[in-house]
């Protein structure tokens, strides 16, 4: 179990300060892949970073923290302030740009290797990474190459090869695929799958696409400015969800095949730097009352395993499907 | 019937690499594509990245020079032989809106100083007339104009700009208006609004979109044709309903088959891309026959002619 204690993570600018994540309480359960979504600005991406315990200055965690559920060498449970010797052995991160986040004067072989420290015979730790190379049905070679000598959708296969190669008890992937074209996406994430089900491992990862969320999450957060708003089993999200900004993104993109007329929706999710008050969605929510604009709902289970932010749970004024 | 949009052996070369290694990419090659009607209508180009889809884009648009072929847009030659060269006539006929609104303005000017600029330099309009033309494109897209003047870019959210970047292109009040990738930069809960703005802008009015994109699903939605590419050519164009509810060509029903959807769990294996971009650029006989599951002897030494089938679609493969 990964325990998130009401995180708060602010950044520091010229203007001041804002907390681009705001109270998230979590229990991710092990073993599962869990998917975060969410528009621009919600947190997501620095939900991830906290995670990953990528924090420095401007970020800073200035409340709660992370529990791993798993323990160091020494024993001592894995905490958001130890998280960082972990990196690449028991949390590994796949970015969203392999391209900027590898080294394009280096041979991809080397890049790998490095980061294991002394100690380490690498000549045979390359041995065994072409044989996993081989077992991702990539090309052996690959590795020999230098970053831009292959394509991207190469690449980012690489950079889940280089993420999962220690197996690692958590996988963070920050919008892997969203940058390449849905043939070489669909490959992607069904590696992905594949890689989690052998492993049994946890992923987290984050997308704007519901479709992508569909597909491949057993759980899945829904955050919206700097909160989380609903969180649950994805089949049960997807088919009766309970935050009206949940129902609008599963609702908002139109499946080929449907005609019907697809509304969006109006305006804009609130600055983050004013002094918000109450339900952050109320402005935008077709059932927001006086309770929503004056008192912030909590985030609690309304179903078993299914838990929201929202004074009205499960109502349902925008249709999930259109009657047929 | 007015021809609203037409390529007629369309070819762009672009060459890479030192002098001594020259290649030859064909970022289009061959395209021929031909919509007529009376009544505007929304034709989508869709395609992965490398299809094409941009350049043919920006081929209409001016922007890039074929190489050999022309390009006809309301019974007007913008490229190739017998061009029309009116700069302003272009630009009454033929507007843009590109992918990213806060790239297609700078944001060390205001945006309606972009506006005033269109309805100076294209409609020839100043002051209230002037005034009067943006208040009423800006009306269009849902905007006001108090709510717009005198503020730069980084004050709207990426949908109020690209509104704002609509309604510049508006108020020349073109025959067609070119989209390329108009919402992919813009939030699910938001891409809707600009998508159900054009097919609004279609009815009210009578602007014919060319929306170039990679999402099925929002060209299925909007278009009334549609053309998917393939590595600079088009591999099956017809009523886009039709297309996209029963594909024919193979690379058509990958594409579709790979589009992670809401109502149905994907199966089976995923598609493993090779590395060989470049030289299905240069292939002589079908660009899909290295990753073609009917792929036969004749696919990869000829190029398959267009074949018509019952629906008016064409679909270019040997063996539909």
């Amino acid at each position: 179990m990964i325990k998130l204690n009401n995180i708060v993570a602010t950044y520091t600018t010229r203007r001041g300060q804002v907390n681009a994540v705001d109270g998230v309480s979590l229990e991710i359960p092990r073993g599962i892949i869990l998917g975060i979504a969410g528009e621009s600005g919600c947190g997501k991406s620095t939900l991830m970073k906290v995670i990953y315990g990528d924090i420095g200055y401007p970020l800073a965690l200035s409340n709660g923290g992370v529990e791993y559920g798993f323990a160091d060498e020494k024993g001592h449970p894995v905490t958001s302030a130890t998280i960082r010797k972990q990196w690449f052995r028991r949390i590994s991160y796949i970015p969203q740009s392999s391209m900027s986040s590898m080294n394009p004067v280096v041979r991809i072989r080397e890049q790998f290797v490095d980061f294991q420290g002394p100690g380490l015979n690498k000549a045979k730790v390359l041995e065994e990474v072409r044989a996993y190379i081989r077992q991702l049905d990539l090309p052996a070679e690959a590795i020999d190459a230098y970053p831009h000598q292959l394509s991207g959708g190469m690449r980012q296969r690489v950079m889940v090869a280089m993420a999962t190669f220690f197996q690692p008890d958590l996988i963070l992937a920050d919008e892997p695929t969203t940058a390449l074209d849905v043939v070489v996406q669909k490959g992607i994430l069904l590696l992905l799958m594949e890689l989690q089900a052998k492993m049994r491992n946890t992923i987290i990862f984050v997308s704007h696409d519901m479709g992508v969320h569909y597909q491949i999450t057993h759980k899945m957060l829904i955050m919206y400015a700097a909160r989380a708003v609903e969180y649950g089993d994805s089949e049960a999200i997807f088919k009766a969800p309970l935050h009206p900004y949940t129902r609008m993104l599963i609702r908002s993109l139109p499946t080929i095949g449907d005609t019907q007329l697809r509304e969006g929706v109006s305006g804009r999710p609130p600055s983050l730097w004013e002094n918000l008050q109450g339900c952050r969605f109320a402005a935008r929510c077709p059932l927001a009352t006086e309770l929503c604009r004056t008192r912030d709902p909590a985030f609690i289970e309304h179903r078993p395993g299914q838990f929201a932010a929202c004074h009205y749970p499960g109502e349902q004024s925008i249709p999930l499907e259109a009657a047929a | 019937m007015t021809t609203i949009i037409k390529a007629e052996g369309l070819n762009k070369h672009y060459r890479l690499g030192s002098m001594l290694r020259k290649v030859s990419i064909n970022a289009l090659d061959n395209v021929n594509l031909a919509v007529e009607s009376d009544e505007p209508v929304i034709v989508s180009i869709v395609g992965e990245s490398g299809s094409g889809k941009t350049t043919l884009a920006k081929v209409v648009l001016r922007l890039v020079e074929p190489s050999s072929g022309k390009a006809v847009v309301y019974d007007t030659v913008v490229a190739g032989a017998g061009q029309q060269t009116d700069p302003v006539a272009f630009l009454r006929t033929v507007q843009p809106i590109f992918q990213n609104p806060f790239e297609a303005f700078s944001s060390y000017r205001t945006v309606d100083a972009y506006l005033a600029d269109t309805a100076r330099r294209v409609n020839r309009l100043d002051g209230p007339a002037a005034t009067r033309a943006i208040e009423e494109a800006l009306a269009a897209v849902g905007l006001k104009y108090q709510d717009v003047k005198g503020k730069y870019p980084n004050q709207f959210s990426g949908g109020e700009l690209q509104r704002v970047s609509i309604a510049r292109a508006l108020i020349p009040q073109p025959s067609i208006i070119i989209a390329d990738e108009p919402v992919s930069m813009i939030d699910a809960s938001l891409r809707m609004n600009i998508v159900n703005l054009f097919l609004r802008l279609k009815k009210e009015y009578r602007t014919s979109f060319l929306y170039i994109t990679h999402d099925l699903a929002t060209a299925y939605y909007i278009s009334d044709y549609i053309a998917v590419m393939y590595r600079g050519s088009i591999v099956e164009v017809g009523q886009a309903r039709q297309v996209l509810a029963s594909p024919q060509h193979p690379y058509t029903r990958l594409l579709l088959d790979s589009i992670p959807s809401t109502n149905r769990k994907w199966t089976g294996r995923g598609f493993v891309a090779s590395d060989i971009e470049t030289k299905e650029f240069q292939l002589t006989g079908c660009k899909f026959a290295n990753r073609c599951p009917l792929v036969q002897q004749i696919c990869r030494t000829q190029r398959p002619e267009p074949r018509r089938q019952d629906d008016g679609r064409d679909v270019y493969c040997h063996f539909v």
